[in-house]
């Protein structure tokens, strides 16, 4: 397989995945999810404690001053998708085993 | 299923995070032996996928949604050890920038979903994929189950941890079942992800994907 092939790989799928946090996510469900809704269900809910970053700009997915909602879940999950993948692009760049030549 | 600061308390916190700190700095080691230069960038975009796709909360019933783990997704795409890697950078990603996941339990949710759902997603896989025929949509499918049967055994990893060091006081027996039973249901919408994903990179890339390259990498002389 040429080098040129697997980039264009790679690209689809970071587009992928961008398009995913970027657009579809404003459409995901907002219901509890299944442990947030256990937890109120039996009871235990109001035993968590508010997140130490609950005041950082982009807590609960949303960038802090965007009031339209589509732009502020959008915008947080492209910088959660550019975050990661540079987070993630480091640490496995580093541990890959060097070809020998 | 990212467990907020509070409900578990601190001494199990710590112990989880210990046990989880260990579980990373083997998956360390093993995903150097695995990682090349074709797999290494895909191990990085399993990461931003599962970021991206974790995001997408799907109703699972009344009042209830759930979304995708990635661990049995990952650990087919990338192998076991990178794939709890992954997951520990996107876990840290959403503690630290998202407030998604309480700081003090990074090592729960790290445990259940990195170690527990990696690796119960990938020994189901292993166990499923060796009764299939050895043909490409066999690995989407084994890959599915381990999905499946990966977010109800995180799920119970919860439970376990509620039982050492829940703050509050209730049945255990209801927690397990309410947990188990969402759990079991949250698992059928990951395993369908899990299985287009996988059948979708299979189509495409089948030389890429760890789980298939097993199968043949004695048969493959590498052209590079």
């Amino acid at each position: 397989m040429s080098i040129k092939k697997d980039y264009k790989f790679y690209l689809v799928f970071f587009a992928a995945a961008l398009v995913l946090a970027a657009v579809f996510s404003f459409y995901a469900s907002s219901s509890p999810d299944g442990l947030e809704k256990v937890a109120g269900d039996i009871g235990f809910a109001e035993s968590a404690k508010d997140h130490a970053n609950s005041d950082f700009a982009l807590a609960d997915y949303g960038v802090a001053g965007i009031e339209n909602e589509r732009f502020s879940v959008g915008i947080a999950g492209a910088i959660g998708v550019v975050a990661t993948g540079a987070a993630a692009s480091v640490l496995f760049l580093a541990l890959r085993r060097k070809k020998i030549e | 299923m990212h467990i907020p600061d509070g409900f578990i308390d601190l001494q199990t916190s710590a112990i989880f995070a210990g046990a989880a700190a260990v579980c990373v700095g083997v998956s360390l080691k093993g995903a150097r032996k695995e990682l090349d230069d074709k797999s290494a960038p895909l191990a990085g975009l399993t990461a931003v996928f599962i970021f991206a796709v974790q995001m997408l909360n799907f109703p699972v019933g009344a009042g209830t949604s759930g979304h995708l783990l990635g661990g049995a997704l990952a650990a087919v795409l990338v192998g076991p050890w990178a794939a709890t890697l992954a997951l520990t950078v996107v876990l840290l990603m959403q503690g630290f920038l998202f407030a998604d996941g309480g700081l003090s339990a990074i090592g729960l949710n790290v445990f259940n979903m990195g170690v527990i759902g990696v690796w119960v997603g990938y020994g189901v896989y292993l166990i499923v994929k060796r009764v299939l025929p050895k043909r490409k949509a066999s690995i989407a499918l084994a890959g599915a189950i381990g999905g499946l049967i990966s977010v109800p055994a995180a799920a119970l990893g919860f439970v376990i941890q509620f039982a050492l060091g829940g703050n509050a006081t209730f049945s255990l027996t209801s927690v397990f079942t309410a947990m188990i039973g969402t759990h079991i249901v949250i698992g059928i919408g990951e395993a369908l992800i899990t299985g287009l994903t996988i059948s979708a990179i299979m189509a495409s890339r089948s030389d890429l994907v760890h789980g298939w390259k097993s199968n043949e990498s004695k048969l493959l002389i590498k052209e590079s």
